[in-house]
């Protein structure tokens, strides 16, 4: 890259079978990974799938054991990070604490011996609408200020691609939901690709033109958010992006255009085309919000796969829906999101319910099912803000 | 990966600028091990004589008793002193607090010739003799604002928490105080402390301004350089060194353990 | 132990201020009444001392009150050489004690962060200088820069030092000395401001297109100053009033004399009190000026 040049518009990244072996574990292996340019794209996963890890592999902080990396058809592997058309938006914001708000949004201009650096940077501070606080040092700014500087600075720089690296972690609710809003309009507008790192489903969903989920250094599915909600290949996937009902039988039979799985002696029929395996035994879902709730036994229609009865065991409220636990015997725990359409839970807690669901709703996941717990419950985003919580305060009391 | 000498370049660089630190440390040590008659500037031979018969050079062994005795009571003022000026500079608020510290930065900033002529000075004009006892005083003096920067910093680190805990707990002041500050502050007291000894062992300058004949090890170092060293010196500053270096050696490792105890706990 | 002078890596933790600052008073007084009593007066001692003049028929050494300010210039006109070259080898000894210094403490405090022992093997090894009597240090290498040793005889054999030269009793092996006894004040307060660099902001310069020369002189320096500072000031200050390496029986010679040494020789040797105390109070005057002018342009507000 030419310097005092910028990118007319964004590149392609590509990764070809990129590996990452540290003493004692491999955090990537064999990744293979295509973002077309001018994208928004996000890299989902728990915390240790080798995210930030793929991250750092295209900023150029590391180098990959094995594997090439190229942006905009150009092989990067071996060009030193500061070489490389490519800016990052860090967790921390890395602000340069030493130097003004404006100092900091024009270094990278200033390198790369562009004319008119300030102005510039003045403009980019136009843009997160912060260029009133530019002669402040970054000690003095929010911690939403800061995340704003720290995109601004990057931002200017008009890289091919530009790496996010959970910069939306240290924000409250409502700031978070604005920088998302932010993020994804400053996008569009300058045309740029945009390479997101997040544990957060929510936000990935909400920002990425496509997302891909990560696993043990392994994408597992990659895909609109949309096609990974509502049809996830893996356990995983199913799992992680929001919750998903699960459920482990036979196919017995299949008809032209849907299987037959058999779960505790009743029949679910799955779309075919829904379903990533049609022999043997497979694992079966469906979205708690597309469950309807039933206090008295459905009829049965075509179409429809119903279960129960069951008995109500936990119902939580949280303002736009209400989740229901329903305990069926045979079957488990199964959960529902009802939208509250009227004051109060639908059924209280020990009254019998059925469930049913559209059987165009449900999906077949690829997974062995001996490789499939029933309900893992541990990678959702849930369970990770407990974990890390509970981390948290072991640390608060270590001190 | 390809092999980069630049990569090396910085070790390789730290390695020899520590060899180079090390340097008169061995020498002084190799020397102690010669069978110098007069001086020991010239290698006659190889004896552990001086190891083993240390106080038959005339003064060492007296010169070395002196700076022992020297530090060991200077620390106890300076460490006393200190600690108490400490407590009151990081735990209160009042109007001189940063004059106080900026009274406190002075003996640190000023030349040791300003402070020994200072104090020879002032002795002077007050008709003090000088003395073992004008030592003390003048290695207290220079002491103290070391010991107070390094406890300041621990009782800046302590959690009031843990003592409001005690008060909660029925502990009176009194209680409060040696049952739970003086334990926690114990490791910045004792760091303090050695470094105020090892401050006043070494001093030469603001001790010959105010010595008034009594010899400690530097002073006699310090003399016997014109006049020939006797090789026990060496004896003497060696196994100073080494009983220094096996002291840290065991903090640094006890310190490592106690880490590695708390990481599998944790 | 030393470490802990140079700066606490803690964090202080917040502290309600208390009401009851009587109690501050009571733990002060003892040590500022020993500071009162044995550092101010001194200052105030040497001032007036400065000013004294010979008891008319008095002994060598004594000397009364009075108001001689020809002390003053006396002592300049005599002993400006010495000035200069104390200020002009502590200035040489900061610079090169900073300029050995600072890698070494890199190294220490960055690049070696993912083994900690090493890096408290190495911090022992910078201070273990401290742990043998510097007389004894600098006279090693006295004798191992005197003319019969390897090392001049080598120097001459290459012609790098002429035939009747010598490294001993010059201004080099004065600045050598200095500088060698003063790498460990230099290295740790520098460790220190290293140690708790944050290295990812070398990675942001690094993305942001800083070349690591680049990022090294625009943000590591930068944010290191305050160690460069307290390290320069703790090298400088001492140095300036040195005497040990420049002293006759050490490193020095008659040529290489500095403040101290005429100090010395005056005070305790020829016993003109008011010309020792003139020249302390000169050189603590200067000092003074300089490092307030330091402190003032590199901006650090706290030192202690």
């Amino acid at each position: 890259m030419g310097a005092g040049a910028f990118a007319e518009a964004g590149a392609d990244l590509e990764l070809v079978g990129i590996s990452k072996r540290f003493p004692g574990f491999t955090a990537i292996e064999d990744l293979d990974l295509r973002i077309p340019a001018g994208s928004f794209f996000a890299l989902l996963g728990p915390s240790g799938c080798g995210k930030t890890t793929t991250l750092r592999l295209v900023a150029g902080l590391e180098q990959p054991t094995a594997g090439r990396i190229l942006i905009g058809g150009k092989d990067v592997t071996n060009v030193k990070s500061f070489k490389r058309p490519v800016n990052t938006v860090f967790q921390s914001y890395a602000l340069f604490p030493h130097m003004t708000v404006i100092e900091n949004v024009a270094f990278g201009l200033r390198r790369r011996a562009i004319k008119d650096p300030v102005a510039k940077a003045h403009e980019a501070l136009r843009l997160v609408e912060l260029d009133h606080l530019a002669s402040r040092k970054p000690q003095q700014l929010s911690g939403g200020q800061q995340q704003r500087v720290a995109l601004a600075r990057a931002v200017v720089n008009r890289p091919a691609l530009l790496l996010l690296d959970e910069p939306l972690g240290a924000l409250d609710l409502k700031l978070r939901r604005q920088m998302q809003l932010e993020l994804k309009s400053i996008q569009t507008e300058v045309g740029l690709t945009f390479l997101h790192v997040t544990h957060d489903q929510e936000e990935a969903m909400t920002m990425a033109d496509t997302v891909a989920v990560m696993n043990k250094g392994e994408i597992e599915q990659m895909g609109a958010p949309e096609e990974l909600y509502e049809l996830p290949r893996t356990a995983f996937v199913a799992n992680f992006l929001g919750q998903s009902n699960l459920f482990t039988g036979d196919v017995t039979s299949s008809t032209g255009t849907s299987i037959v799985v058999v779960v505790a002696g009743i029949k679910l029929e799955v779309p075919k085309e829904r379903a990533q395996r049609h022999t043997g035994q497979v694992t079966i879902g469906v979205r708690p919000e597309k469950l309807i709730l039933h206090t008295s036994a459905p009829t049965v229609t075509p179409g429809t796969n119903t279960l129960g009865p069951g008995r109500v065991t936990d119902v939580s409220f949280s303002g736009v829906s209400t989740q229901y636990q329903i305990a069926i015997p045979g079957i488990g725990l199964i959960t529902v999101f009802a939208q509250n359409m009227v004051f109060g839970p639908v059924v209280n807690v020990g009254a019998e319910a059925w469930v049913a669901w559209t059987v165009d709703h449900g999906f077949g996941l690829l997974d062995e099912p001996e490789h499939t717990p029933k309900f893992s419950a541990d990678t959702d985003t849930a369970a990770i803000a407990m974990q890390t919580r509970r981390e948290l305060l072991a640390e608060i009391e270590d001190d | 990966m390809r092999f980069s000498l630049g990569k090396w370049l910085l070790p390789l660089y730290a390695a020899l600028a520590l060899v180079f630190l090390l340097i008169p440390i061995v020498y002084t040590f190799v020397f102690s091990f010669n069978a110098s008659v007069k001086s020991n500037i010239v290698w006659v031979g190889f004896t552990l004589d001086n190891w083993l018969n240390v106080c038959k050079a005339q003064g060492v062994c007296a010169a070395f008793g002196t700076s022992i005795l020297v530090g060991v009571v200077a620390t106890l003022v300076a460490t006393a002193l200190g600690t108490l000026m400490a407590i009151a500079l990081a735990r209160y608020r009042f109007k001189a607090r940063s004059a106080i510290s900026l009274l406190l930065f002075l003996p640190m900033a000023t030349p040791e010739i300003v402070l020994g002529a200072g104090l020879a000075a002032q002795f002077l004009s007050a008709g003090i003799p000088k003395g073992l006892g004008t030592i003390i005083i003048a290695h207290a003096l220079f002491c103290l604002s070391f010991v107070v920067v390094t406890v300041k910093a621990r009782v800046a680190s302590l959690d009031p928490a843990l003592e409001e805990a005690g008060r909660d707990l029925y502990g009176s002041p009194a209680q409060v105080f040696w049952k739970i500050t003086f334990p926690l502050l114990l490791p910045g007291i004792t760091a303090a402390a050695l470094l105020s000894f090892a401050l006043s062992f070494d001093d030469f300058i603001i001790t010959r301004f105010n010595n008034g004949g009594v010899e400690t090890f530097p002073v006699f170092v310090y003399t016997a350089a014109a006049k020939g060293m006797p090789p026990e010196a060496n004896v003497i500053a060696s196994a100073v060194f080494l009983f220094a270096l096996v002291l840290v050696i065991i903090s640094q490792t006890t310190a490592a353990a106690r880490r590695k105890r708390l990481a599998k706990i944790g | 132990m030393a470490f802990a002078a140079f700066g606490s890596n803690a964090n202080p933790v917040e502290q309600a201020p208390r009401r009851k600052s009587w109690i501050a008073w009571v733990l002060l007084v003892p040590g500022l009444a020993y500071l009162a009593l044995f550092f101010l007066t001194p200052f105030v001692s040497l001032i007036l001392t400065s000013f004294q003049e010979p008891v008319e028929f008095g002994d060598v050494g004594q000397f009364q009150a009075a108001f001689k300010w020809e002390n003053y210039t006396a002592v300049i006109q005599q002993y400006w050489p010495h000035f200069l070259r104390a200020f002009g080898y502590a200035i040489a000894a900061t610079f090169f004690a900073l300029l050995i210094s600072y890698p070494l403490a890199y190294f220490i405090g960055v690049k070696a962060r993912r083994w900690p022992l090493l890096q408290a093997l190495m911090l022992t090894l910078v201070i273990a200088p401290f742990f043998i009597s510097f007389l004894l240090r600098t006279l090693a290498w006295k004798q191992l820069m005197s003319d019969d040793a390897p090392l001049v005889t080598a120097l001459k054999q290459l012609t790098i030092l002429p035939a009747d030269g010598h490294l001993t009793g010059t201004a080099f092996s004065v600045i050598f000395g200095l500088t060698y006894n003063f790498i460990p004040f230099m290295t740790l307060p520098i460790y220190t401001t290293l140690e708790r660099l944050d290295t990812r902001y070398i990675e942001a310069g690094s993305d942001l297109y800083a070349s690591p020369a680049t990022t090294f002189w625009k943000v590591t320096v930068p944010l290191s100053m305050p160690g460069i500072v307290s390290g320069t000031l703790l090298t400088f200050i001492p140095a300036s009033g040195d005497y040990i390496n420049a002293s006759a029986s050490f490193l020095g010679s008659a040529q290489t004399q500095m403040v101290g040494n005429v100090i010395e020789a005056n005070f305790l040797g020829l016993l003109n009190y008011p010309a020792a105390s003139a020249l302390s109070v000169l050189l603590m005057a200067i000092i003074l000026v300089i490092v307030a002018v330091y402190v003032k342009r590199s901006g650090t507000e706290d030192l202690l």
